[in-house]
């Protein structure tokens, strides 16, 4: 067993017994440690197949920036020391049986497929070529969806201002007119 | 001596393609991913809370990105179409997850709670 291999089974281990403890957890907010703790293996995973700038984006924008909105999130709308009622056995069965079948017919399918690498030579991915590659219009650039992202970003951002806003004390529009 | 070339060549063209990165193999990583969103499924189709749901969403988009990475590391390692789209992928989940949580938090004014099965008026 070389160290990749060993490295690769203990974030493995970590991903897959995180993700049933954030879905059966019953405190809200260990069950947001435990996705904490996901999100931090997977960027080890990118680490490993040597694509140091998506572990960086996925440590800061999904483990520093999601987690913590969320985490906010749960601080504002619920209390700490409740605890979740148990999952009806019924509905639980009938969810795992859904996704173990799932996940069964996934993962025969993917041994069975014989996958065909490309034989041309890698690339080696730095910082020059991602940030030409987003700003190219050429071949391999990726302008269009770069620009895409930027609006559905500003969209997202306002839109959230405008949704979580508090509505302000509704004036009647007669009040309105006769103070005027 | 020709022949002898050519062989090698082949011999090491597999080597290359069985190479899998570092003695893990493609599969493995598919094989994580697809657990890994069943398990998000599964909180998906379990879960009561509208924070632990979006949770479970995360879960199913990261499997999603770890399947980007991992088939352009070995099928496509001159291309850089996964690794692009992962970084989209992230984007758009914290847009998502930012547009959601602003939700959340409406809905909470409204109904001091966030149960999906307490939440059942739409109009007021």
């Amino acid at each position: 067993m070389t160290a990749n291999q060993i490295m690769f089974f203990l974030f493995s281990a970590v991903i897959i017994g995180c993700s049933i403890l954030t879905v059966t957890s019953r405190r809200i907010l260990r069950a947001a440690t435990y996705l904490l703790f996901v999100l931090v293996s997977s960027a080890g995973l990118y680490f490993m197949l040597n694509y140091q700038f998506l572990a960086a984006v996925q440590l800061t924008l999904y483990a520093g920036g999601i987690v913590v909105l969320i985490i906010f999130s749960i601080l504002l709308t619920s209390q700490i020391s409740q605890k979740f009622e148990p999952v009806g056995w019924g509905k639980s069965l009938f969810s795992a049986i859904a996704s173990i079948a799932g996940a069964f017919v996934t993962i025969i399918s993917i041994l069975d497929f014989k996958f065909s690498a490309s034989t041309e030579a890698a690339k080696e991915i730095n910082m020059h070529l991602v940030g030409n590659s987003l700003l190219s219009v050429g071949k391999d650039g990726y302008a269009l969806p770069f620009e895409v992202i930027t609006i559905l970003l500003l969209a997202a951002m306002i839109g959230a201002i405008v949704i979580a806003k508090k509505a302000g004390p509704k004036v009647p529009h007669s009040q309105t007119i006769n103070q005027s | 001596m020709q022949k002898r070339q050519v062989l090698r060549f082949l011999i090491l063209k597999q080597l290359i393609n069985h190479k899998m990165e570092a003695g893990v193999p493609l599969d493995y990583f598919l094989i994580l991913a697809a657990i890994m969103f069943f398990i998000g499924v599964y909180g998906f189709l379990t879960r009561r809370n509208l924070i632990t749901i979006l949770m479970s969403l995360e879960l199913i988009l990261n499997s999603v990105n770890i399947n980007f990475v991992a088939f352009n590391k070995y099928l496509y390692p001159h291309k850089l179409e996964g690794f692009f789209f992962s970084l989209f992928v992230i984007a758009v989940a914290a847009s998502e997850a930012a547009v959601a949580i602003a939700i959340i938090i409406n809905i909470y004014r409204r109904f001091t709670t966030i149960n999906v099965e307490d939440v059942n008026e739409m109009k007021y």
